[in-house]
């Protein structure tokens, strides 16, 4: 199957959701050609603002925009909307419950040689925190057109976390997924990956490869970190007795925060975090990035490996 | 005051020349990376390094030296090879712009690489790096001065003004703010994507003194830090009329070279117009 960036999809479904409602309004900070907002730009420039670079009025005429009844996607990196906006999104955007969907690129390592000072691994961690936001993070090119259209119904405030690296695609067009809702890709006994993201695929790689070892787990895909779908952590928790999670993010404050914090309270089973371990990122290419920091597939089979040391202890 | 003799022109021009080759073959190596951003600045840079300030070199962090910072981080290529050139470490090194392991981040990054004054990337933050520290070198009474550039996209970050107007308040006149202003962001020009004009009445209304030069011009560039050596209680903007991707004609001018490197038959042909 073709390999494509979330970025693309979003680029594509943002513009196919604009010739639906005229609602619609996208706003970018000089980074259109990169978001793939200017697609939507070119098609409907009247409904596309470019507040320049200038990411906090970006956050603040989104707020306004949206309070004057307009339903707004707003786009530039991720490092730079959830960092140098943050206190925007918190007290404009979430406090007012309006809706905006800030739409961030460029999440994660997998920026690759621009380096650390592109490179998001703590903007999970800081929407999750804002009361009210809606996080999700699509693992390819078709969930993300999907949970997109979902968010422009739900007409709350969201961050969606897209990527600049293609990636495989893992769901047919056929499939179908719900905004707070898991979805068990595949199915095992003795523990259970929890993935989000670009390492969705990455886990269902290592799952063949436990598959090979005789190793049986689940792997879920955890699209929405939050609203957590708390029912399915806690049902797998159960089922299989030990979890994985794994994120191209800061261990502290994603998806793995988020099933811990969950797991101690309903239903403490072992879990492991894999992600970046409290550093920053650095330049390299994200083939490389990936590798240093421990998050290929050969490494999930091991983390998982060391799991069920600890579960059987 | 220093005297502006066609030797020392010549001299700095050579080391304008030399960086700007060093950016094309850095870029071309690295395979991803800032041109016309990194060529658009590269008079004003080798100005401010051959001409300007007092470094030194063997002793990269001493006390009372004089500071760069590159506010339009992105533009790292630039700042790379003048170091090299001004001899803070080996011009090899170059080479290894962008790859895995290397000082030379994509953004220039102050914990991996010596004569790195500040690590930016992020825009609108380096000017104000640079306002503390002029604060810190009053507050001290060191002779020190400190010198930033900023793009001129990134006027567009309300974080300039903000450290503008607190220049302007505590009177921080051992501060200089090179404008590069090549009339060009990611998303076209400036003009288009989000107006900063008028530059210089925003920074006159600011509590600045303002200069407005040819960025490519270097007797001009040097005249211009002449004069603001001379001015008291104020800080200085100077705005450099510049063009992006100065000195390789197929890139002057155009945005599409803002982000991108130069592939090998391109670079080739920067390098035989950059003789
Ligand atoms: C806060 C922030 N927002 C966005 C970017 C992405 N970005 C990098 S360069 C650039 C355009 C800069 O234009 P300008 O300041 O005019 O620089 P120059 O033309 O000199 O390259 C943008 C938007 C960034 N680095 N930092
Ligand atoms: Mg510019």
């Amino acid at each position: 199957m073709k390999k494509q960036a979330t970025r693309e999809a979003y680029g594509k479904a943002l513009l196919e959701l604009g010739k639906k409602h005229q609602d619609i309004v996208v706003l970018d900070a000089d980074l259109s050609k990169s978001t793939k907002t200017a697609e939507f730009a070119r098609a409907f420039p009247e409904r596309f603002i470019n507040a320049g670079i200038a990411e906090q009025n970006l956050m603040g005429m989104s707020a306004g925009l949206a309070a004057a009844g307009k339903s707004v996607f707003a786009s530039t990196f991720a490092v730079f909307a959830t960092g140098r906006a943050f206190e925007q999104i918190r007290n404009s955007i979430a406090y007012a419950d309006l809706d905006v969907k800030i739409c961030a690129t460029h999440a994660g390592i997998t920026v690759g040689e621009d380096g650390a000072s592109h490179q998001s691994v703590e903007d999970i961690a800081l929407m999750r925190s804002i009361p009210g936001m809606c996080v999700v993070v699509p693992a390819d090119g078709p969930s993300t057109a999907q949970l997109l259209e979902q968010l422009y119904h739900r007409k709350r405030p969201a961050y969606l976390r897209l990527g600049r690296m293609a990636v495989e695609q893992v769901y047919g067009e056929e499939q179908k997924l719900e905004l707070g809702r898991g979805v068990e890709l595949r199915t095992g006994a003795e523990a259970s990956i929890f993935a989000c993201g670009i390492m969705v695929d990455k886990a269902l790689l290592a799952w063949e490869l436990l598959k090979e070892k005789g190793i049986s787990v689940s792997v879920v895909d955890m699209h929405t970190i939050k609203p957590l779908d708390q029912e399915l952590v806690i049902k797998k928790a159960q089922e299989t007795g030990a979890i994985l999670t794994v994120e191209e993010h800061s261990i502290i404050g994603g998806l793995g925060s988020a099933i811990c914090e969950l797991l101690s309270e309903y239903c403490p089973v072992p879990v492991l975090r894999m992600g970046i371990r409290d550093e920053f990122g650095q330049s390299g290419s994200p083939q490389e990035l990936l590798r240093h920091y421990g998050l290929e597939v050969e490494d999930i089979v091991q983390k998982v490996q060391k799991l069920l040391e600890i579960k059987l202890k | 005051m220093r005297e502006i003799n066609d030797k020392r022109v010549r001299e700095v021009a050579e080391k304008a020349r030399a960086i700007r080759r060093h950016i094309v073959t850095m870029l071309c190596a690295a395979g991803s990376g800032h041109t016309g951003g990194s060529l658009s600045a590269s008079d004003i840079v080798a100005c401010l390094y051959f001409w300007e300030m007092n470094l030194d070199p063997a002793n990269p962090d001493w006390e009372d030296r004089d500071r760069f910072v590159l506010s339009k981080g992105h533009a790292a290529p630039v700042l790379y090879a003048a170091l090299a050139e001004r001899g803070f470490f080996p011009r090899e090194l170059l080479m290894t712009l962008r790859k895995m392991g290397s000082p030379l981040q994509g953004h220039p990054d102050k914990r991996k690489l010596a004569g790195v004054e500040a690590s930016t990337g992020s825009l609108g933050q380096g000017i104000s790096w640079a306002v503390g520290m002029a604060l810190a070198a009053k507050m001290d009474k060191k002779p020190y001065r400190v010198y930033a550039m900023v793009g001129d996209g990134e006027l567009e970050e309300g974080m300039v003004w903000e450290a503008s107007m607190a220049a302007a308040h505590y009177k921080l006149d051992n501060l200089v703010l090179f404008v590069d202003h090549n009339g060009l962001q990611i998303d076209g020009r400036i003009s288009e994507v989000l107006s900063p004009e008028p530059i210089r009445d925003k920074f006159e209304a600011f509590g600045w003194r303002v200069m407005e030069i040819d960025g490519h011009y270097i007797p001009g560039i040097m005249e211009a830090l002449n004069q603001a050596r001379l001015l008291k209680g104020q800080p200085v903007a100077i705005i450099a009329a510049t063009t992006k991707g100065k000195g390789c004609s197929f890139m002057e001018d155009r945005v599409e070279w803002h982000g991108v490197a130069p592939n090998r038959e391109e670079m080739e042909k920067a390098l035989a117009e950059l003789v």
